[in-house]
């Protein structure tokens, strides 16, 4: 197994040349992303987490949340993890991958679910609780949010009969996804804990730099801890694979999920009026923060089922956490 | 930011000690109430601690020359945790296998790590460590406890307070200092090995506001030491005492104090039967988060293991540890409230309010809340 800094810098050197905030703006704009997609698709990152066996790079869950963190570190307007994730899922099942953007989607048929992405995919792989399907993104019905700049949908299958399907995962693909969302938003908020300590040296009030106040020194810290918390636990997510145990996931996506709003917060705070306009890319940011902590489980959802497991079982809360959050 | 915390395993030939220890530990905590285990590491017992150190159990980071375990600081998590995890009694021992040892290990001469180390492992040496002063409590290099040249050695003058276990302990490791004024601040400051019963000394234990006494003052009046009382070198003080920051408060110990609290209210949703989705709700936030702090305090050990001297990470995991800690009798103690019908035991009642009460200290013992985000802020480039 490489060293995953090995695997991860070169990933994160392209994603800064190809993915920069203009070209995020664009795409949320409307723009095609066929361009960035073919570099994506070019590099062989899709196919990261596909098992060495099925021809991929069969790397381990926490290279992968390395390169996912990245991926959130850089707002990548595409579902590049999603499609690791679908890619790593149907080649195992010996279902040959459409090359382009697969969404991930948990839908039963006739439920409306909110698909991140999903307007910039070209397939949706939809867990509809018993199988996974592999759907043509026009295959559903499907609605744009209405949320400014966001590429999520609305989406909806009155059947999934007559769809190529595989073997649904025991762990579901909801905590699939929630790892990655955990992931994402560990990258994103460290992104966030560099630049807004970088301007809170830079942004000069009362006469010096207001990162000299003890007030905002404070916060700062606070920032860097709920960072470091998304970043671990998101690590525990990822860290026994693609398929996550309940109480694995549970913690990684609760974790990220609550430290994902504080750190907007504070984000925002730092930055003052000039965040809230559209022309700065914190927005970019924060957006994606409030939109993956709602994304497949909050905290509210992954705390209830991880406290019902907790309960129902005879351990402490130590041994309970040391067996069964890894 | 701070990219060299990231998630580490414990290595399986530690995480074997555990059947053994747990068995040692149930034993000694058989008749103990849930609210004395909640006294966790301010919990006394001398005669555990030495049963600790018999079967090897101390020491553990510290080289086999010297009566160690020749392990790491991985032997050393397991057994930790599982003793803070239990509410085991661990005061007596716990300052010297902590600080005072690997202190003495690091900068001390071979005549005082032969002199001091093998009793420590034995559970035989008890150490508490002397920083604060009345006028020194998170402004420690202001201490004006003294130590002046003799022909013999040194003769001390001062005094400490708020000083752990000091009644109960053979020796105390001071931060004193030995030349120029408070204005020198770092510079100038020395640690001083203590035997805290040579002439001079006098120890007044201080009762806390639940009626126990784990700390104390420390009056020293004209004390003579003899030269190697010195440990390290002389002025070198503060960075010693800088060196150890990142053992302190990086352990379970900064994750736990609460946890017997935890541990008892789960029993006794279990008992009552409740779990409905606030309840779970409750639970399953504290579980996410013990488990994200326990994997934190373990790349921070890992860190240690690398031979490395993680202050800021350790701040990190310090500040949101003690805060959980401290979270948990505000919540749990609502929940219980907030169902005024269900029976509560009155163990459980006192653990709830003893932990409650002590509850602030947690983020003043080992550097405040407000210092420890000062050194996050300050590593991550602010100031």
């Amino acid at each position: 197994m490489m060293d995953i800094q090995e695997l991860v810098e070169p990933f994160a050197r392209m994603l800064q040349a190809i993915a920069p905030a203009s070209t995020v703006r664009a795409i949320e704009q409307g723009a095609r992303i066929d361009a960035l997609w073919a570099e994506i698709a070019g590099s062989g990152y899709l196919d990261a987490l596909v098992a060495e066996r099925d021809g991929g790079a069969g790397l381990d869950g926490l290279c992968a949340h390395g390169l996912w963190q990245e991926l959130g570190r850089h707002i990548v307007p595409l579902p590049v993890g999603e499609t690791m994730i679908a890619r790593a899922l149907l080649a195992g099942a010996g279902v040959p991958a459409p090359g382009g953007p697969i969404a991930l989607a948990v839908a039963a048929p006739g439920q409306d679910a909110m698909v991140p992405l999903g307007r910039v995919a070209e397939h949706v792989l939809v867990d509809d609780g018993r199988q996974l399907y592999l759907a043509p993104a026009a295959s559903a019905r499907g609605e744009p949010t209405g949320v400014a700049g966001d590429l999520g949908a609305s989406m909806r299958w009155e059947t999934l009969e007559g769809l190529a399907w595989i073997a649904r995962p025991e762990c579901g693909l909801r905590a699939m996804a929630a790892v990655l969302r955990a992931a994402l938003i560990a990258g994103a908020a460290d992104h966030l804990v560099t630049v807004t300590a970088g301007y809170c040296n830079d942004r000069v009030q009362f006469g010096k730099p207001i990162g000299r106040q003890q007030a905002l020194q404070q916060n700062l810290a606070v920032m860097a801890e709920e960072a470091l918390a998304a970043r671990i636990a998101s690590q525990i997510g990822c860290a026994s694979g693609l398929t996550p145990s309940l109480a694995a996931a549970a913690c990684a996506k609760s974790v990220a999920s609550a430290a994902a709003v504080r750190i907007a917060a504070t984000a925002h705070a730092v930055h003052g009026a000039i965040g809230i306009s559209h022309d700065h890319d914190l927005q970019l940011y924060t957006r994606r923060l409030y939109e993956w902590r709602l994304s497949d489980g909050s905290e509210g959802y992954w705390n209830d089922l991880l406290g019902g497991a907790m309960l129902a079982s005879a351990d402490t809360a130590v041994d309970f956490a040391r067996l069964h959050c890894r | 930011m701070f990219d060299s915390l990231t998630l580490a395993a414990l290595p399986p030939e530690d995480e074997d000690i555990r059947p053994a220890i747990r068995a040692l530990i149930a034993d000694a905590i058989a008749t103990l109430p849930t609210d004395r285990r909640a006294r966790s590491w301010a919990g006394f017992d001398a005669d555990f601690s030495r049963r600790l150190g018999a079967e090897g159990y101390l020491g553990l980071t510290l080289p086999r020359a010297y009566g160690g375990g020749g392990r790491g600081p991985f032997a050393r998590f397991v057994v930790v945790e599982e003793l803070l995890a239990a509410g085991a009694p661990v005061a007596a021992h716990w300052i010297a296998d902590r600080q005072s040892a690997p202190l003495i290990l690091n900068f001390g001469t071979e005549e005082q790590r032969q002199a001091y180390i093998p009793k420590i492992c034995r559970g035989e040496l008890f150490f508490c460590i002397g920083m604060s002063e009345p006028g020194s409590g998170s402004d420690l290099a202001s201490v004006r406890t003294r130590a002046e040249r003799t022909a013999a050695g040194w003769r001390l003058n001062g005094q400490k307070i708020w000083t752990t276990n000091a009644m109960h302990s053979d020796y105390m490791i001071a931060l004193v200092r030995t030349s120029g004024t408070a204005a020198d601040r770092h510079n100038g400051l020395s640690q001083l090995i203590i035997d805290l019963r040579a002439p001079g000394v006098t120890i007044r234990p201080i009762v806390d506001l639940a009626g126990d006494a784990h700390f104390a003052e420390v009056f020293f009046t004209d004390v003579d030491l003899p030269a190697d009382a010195l440990i390290g070198a002389e002025g070198e003080g503060w960075q010693q005492v800088v060196a150890e920051l990142a053992f302190e408060r990086s352990g379970p110990e900064r994750i736990y104090s609460s946890v017997v609290l935890l541990d008892a209210w789960v029993g006794h949703l279990r008992s009552v039967g409740r779990d409905d989705r606030a309840t779970r709700t409750l639970v399953g936030d504290f579980t996410a988060r013990l488990a994200m702090l326990r994997a934190m305090s373990i790349a921070c050990t890992a860190r240690l293991a690398a031979g490395e001297s993680p202050v800021v990470e350790a701040s990190l995991v310090k500040d949101l540890g003690t805060s959980f800690e401290q979270e948990l009798p505000v919540r749990i103690g609502d929940d219980l409230a907030a169902h005024p019908d269900e029976p509560v035991d009155a163990e459980l009642h006192r653990t709830l309010l003893y932990v409650t009460h002590l509850a602030p200290s947690f983020s003043l013992r080992g550097g405040t809340r407000e210092i420890l985000r000062g050194i996050i802020a300050r590593g991550m480039g602010l100031r």
